[in-house]
C-alpha cells in the first residue's frame, strides 16, 4: 500500500475514534443537574447500551454487505430486526405473559437468538439462492418480508391479551431513548464473542469481496465462511434489537459513510471506522438532540430520514450503472 | 496431472458437458478451442471446482477437487475466469496481492510483495499499480486479472480467454509469457482461446470442444486442419504451413 494511502486511513481512523470518545464524554457530562453520582450511573447504563448497539449494527451491516456483495442491503432493510420483534411477539402470544415473565430474560433471549440464526439462515438461502442473485428482486423481497414481519407483529399485538401486551411492551418496544437495561451485559458479551470469531476471518472476508468463485479459487471454503458469518450477523441483530428495537437505515448510513471515507477495501481498515461512526452518530446524535436542542425522541427519525435518502441515492446510482 | 474422468454437466434438459475424459500431465501449454457455447468455460470451472458436476470426477495430482482442502488446491491450481468484474474498489496492487492469499493467508511477507511486483511487471502494469481497477481500460484490467492468477504461482494455471480485449502487442507478449511459464519445470498452462492461429503458434497440445464433447486432441499439426474449420467452426478456409506452423486463412 502506498504510504499516503496508509496515512489517510490512519488519519480517518484517528479522527473518528476521537469524535467517538468526545461524543461519549459529552453524553455523560453535558447538562448534568443534581446528583452527579445518580446521573452518571443512569447515563452510564444508557451509554453502554448505545455503544453496544452501535458496535453490533456497524459490524453486522458491514459483514452482511460483504456476504451479499452489495451496499444497499442491510440486515435491517431485509427485515431481520422486524423478524426478531415478531419472534418476541409470537413467544409472548403463545406462552402467555405469566410464563414469559417467569423465565429468565437471558434464557429467553438465548432461545430467541438461536431461532433467529435458523430463520434468517432460511431467509438468506431463499433470497440468495443461485450465484449472485438478482439484486433488485432481492431488495424488493427483502422490503416485502420486512413489511410482512412488521404487520404480522402488529396483528398479533392487536389480538393478544392486554396483560400479555403489557409484558411485551416492556420487552419489544425499546428505542434509542428507552433502552432495555436487563440485557446490556449479555448483548455486549455476544458482540465481543462475535468479534473474537470474526477477527481471525478478516482477511478471508477481504478475499470474499472478489466474489464467491474467486474466493473459492483462492482456497476459501466460502460455504462455511458464509454460514458462520451469517449466524454472527443474526446474533448481532438480535442483540441490538433487544436493546433499542428496530433501526431501519442506521446501519446502511454508517457502513456507506465508512466505505466513502476509508480509501481501502480491507475489513481491518473499514470496520473500526464504521463502528466509530456508528458511536458518533448514535451517542453524539442522541446527546445533541436531547440535551442541546431539546428534541427528546427525534434521533431515530433523523437517522431514518438521512439513511433513507442515502438508501435511495445508492439505489438510483446502482440502478443507472 | 489433472485427471478428468467421464464428467457430465446438465442445465435442465440440456447437456453442456457430455462424458468428457481427459488427462493433462504436468508441463507445457494446452490450448482449448471450440465454438461459442461448446462448454469450454464450463469444463474449466468444473476442473477448478467452481461448478459441480452431475457425474464423474476431477483430480489434481491425485486430490479429488470436490473433497481436498481448498487451500491445498489453491496452491496447486489457479484459474482466471472469462468475466472479470469486481464490485469493490480495488487497486491493481490490491487485486494482484490477493493471488498470494493461499500462501500467506492475508499476512504478506517480503517475498509475497516481491512476487506481486513481479507479476505486475510481467503484464506491464508497473506504472498503474496504484490505480483503481475502474480507472483502467478493458485490456489493462484483463492484464491485472492475469497478473493476479500469475501471483498465485500454482502448478496448473487455467485461463479462460485471457486475450480478451488485448491489442496485438499485449496479446503476443502474454502468449510468450504463458509459453515461458509452460516451459518451466512442473508448470502447466491451460488456456481457452478463440484465435486458432494463436493456439497453433503457442500450444503444445490443442483440445477441441464441440457441443459438450471433446472432438479433437493432439498437437496443432494434427488438429488444425480444414475439417476442423468446416465441421466444428462451420467456416470454409485454408490451412497453410508457414515455417512449419499452421496458419488459418478463412474464406471471405
Ligand atoms: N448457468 C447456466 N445455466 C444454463 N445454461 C448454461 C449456464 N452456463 C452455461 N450454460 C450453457 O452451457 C453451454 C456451455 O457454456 P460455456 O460457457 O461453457 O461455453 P463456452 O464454450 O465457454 O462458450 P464461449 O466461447 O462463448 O465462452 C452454453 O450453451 C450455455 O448456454
Ligand atoms: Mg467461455
Amino acid at each position: 500500500m502506498p504510504p499516503d494511502r496508509a496515512r489517510a486511513i490512519r488519519r480517518v481512523t484517528m479522527i473518528v475514534t476521537l469524535l467517538a470518545v468526545l461524543s461519549a464524554l459529552a453524553f455523560m457530562t453535558v447538562g448534568v443537574r443534581g446528583s452527579w453520582g445518580f446521573v452518571l450511573a443512569h447515563r452510564g447504563i444508557r451509554l453502554a447500551a448505545l455503544v453496544t448497539v452501535a458496535y453490533a449494527i456497524a459490524l453486522s451491516t458491514v459483514l452482511f454487505q460483504t456476504l451479499t456483495g452489495n451496499r444497499i442491503l442491510t440486515p435491517a432493510v431485509m427485515g431481520f430486526d422486524a423478524l426478531f420483534i415478531l419472534l418476541q411477539t409470537a413467544l409472548v402470544t403463545t406462552l402467555g405473559a405469566t410464563a414469559t415473565g417467569a423465565l429468565d430474560p437471558r434464557l429467553l433471549f438465548a432461545a430467541e437468538c438461536l431461532v433467529m440464526v435458523g430463520l434468517s439462515g432460511l431467509l438468506f438461502r431463499l433470497l440468495f439462492r443461485g450465484e449472485g442473485g438478482n439484486l433488485p428482486l432481492v431488495v424488493l423481497s427483502g422490503l416485502l418480508f420486512g413489511a410482512l414481519f412488521r404487520s404480522l407483529s402488529s396483528f398479533l399485538q392487536r389480538i393478544m391479551d392486554p396483560n400479555d401486551f403489557l409484558v411485551l411492551q416492556g420487552r419489544a418496544f425499546a428505542s434509542f431513548n428507552v433502552v432495555d437495561p436487563t440485557l446490556i451485559g449479555v448483548a455486549a458479551l455476544l458482540a465481543l464473542a462475535a468479534t473474537a470469531i470474526v477477527l481471525p476471518r478478516l482477511s478471508a472476508l477481504d478475499v470474499l469481496v472478489l466474489g464467491r468463485d474467486r474466493a473459492t479459487g483462492l482456497g476459501i471454503d466460502t460455504t462455511q465462511l458464509s454460514a458462520t458469518i451469517f449466524a454472527l450477523v443474526a446474533v448481532l441483530v438480535s442483540a441490538s434489537t433487544t436493546l433499542v428495537g428496530p433501526t431501519t437505515f442506521f446501519g446502511l448510513l454508517v457502513a456507506n459513510l465508512a466505505y466513502l471515507m476509508v480509501p481501502s477495501a480491507r475489513h481491518a481498515d473499514v470496520l473500526p471506522v464504521a463502528i466509530g461512526l456508528a458511536v458518533v452518530t448514535l451517542v453524539g446524535g442522541q446527546m445533541l438532540l436531547e440535551r442541546v436542542l431539546g428534541f427528546g425522541t427525534a434521533l431515530s427519525i433523523v437517522i431514518d430520514f438521512v439513511g433513507g435518502v442515502v438508501f435511495l441515492f445508492i439505489l438510483f446510482r446502482t440502478g443507472r450503472r | 496431472m489433472i485427471e478428468i474422468d467421464k464428467i457430465s454437466k446438465r442445465y435442465g434438459q440440456t447437456t453442456v458437458i457430455d462424458a468428457v475424459s481427459l488427462a493433462i500431465p504436468r508441463g507445457g501449454v494446452v490450448g482449448i478451442v471450440g465454438p461459442n457455447g461448446a462448454g469450454k468455460s464450463t469444463l474449466l470451472s468444473i476442473m477448478s471446482r467452481l461448478t459441480k458436476t452431475d457425474a464423474g470426477r476431477v483430480s489434481i495430482d491425485g486430490l479429488d477437487v470436490t473433497k481436498a482442502p481448498g487451500r491445498e488446491l489453491a496452491r496447486r491450481l489457479s484459474v482466471m475466469r472469462q468475466e472479470n468484474h469486481v464490485a469493490a474498489r480495488l487497486t491493481v496492487q490490491d487485486l494482484v496481492a490477493f493471488g498470494r492469499f493461499p500462501h500467506n493467508r492475508g499476512r504478506p511477507t517480503r517475498e509475497d510483495t516481491e512476487q506481486v511486483a513481479t507479476a505486475i511487471s510481467f503484464v506491464g502494469l508497473e506504472a498503474m499499480a496504484d490505480r483503481f481497477l475502474d480507472q483502467l481500460s478493458g485490456g489493462q484490467r484483463q492484464r491485472a486479472f492475469v497478473a493476479m492468477t500469475l501471483a498465485q504461482d500454482a502448478d496448473y494455471a487455467l485461463f479462460d480467454e485471457p486475450l480478451n480485449n488485448l491489442d496485438i502487442h499485449h496479446a503476443v507478449s502474454m502468449m510468450r509469457l504463458f509459453r515461458r511459464m509452460g516451459d518451466q519445470p512442473g508448470k502447466t498452462v491451460v488456456i481457452v482461446l478463440h484465435d486458432l492461429n494463436v493456439a497453433a503458434a503457442y500450444a503444445d497440445r490443442i483440445i477441441v470442444m464441440q457441443d459438450g464433447r471433446m472432438v479433437g486432441d493432439g498437437p496443432p499439426a494434427n488438429v488444425i486442419n480444414r475439417r476442423l474449420l468446416s465441421e466444428v467452426f462451420r467456416v470454409e478456409g485454408d490451412v497453410i504451413d508457414i515455417d512449419g506452423r499452421r496458419v488459418v486463412s478463412v474464406a471471405r
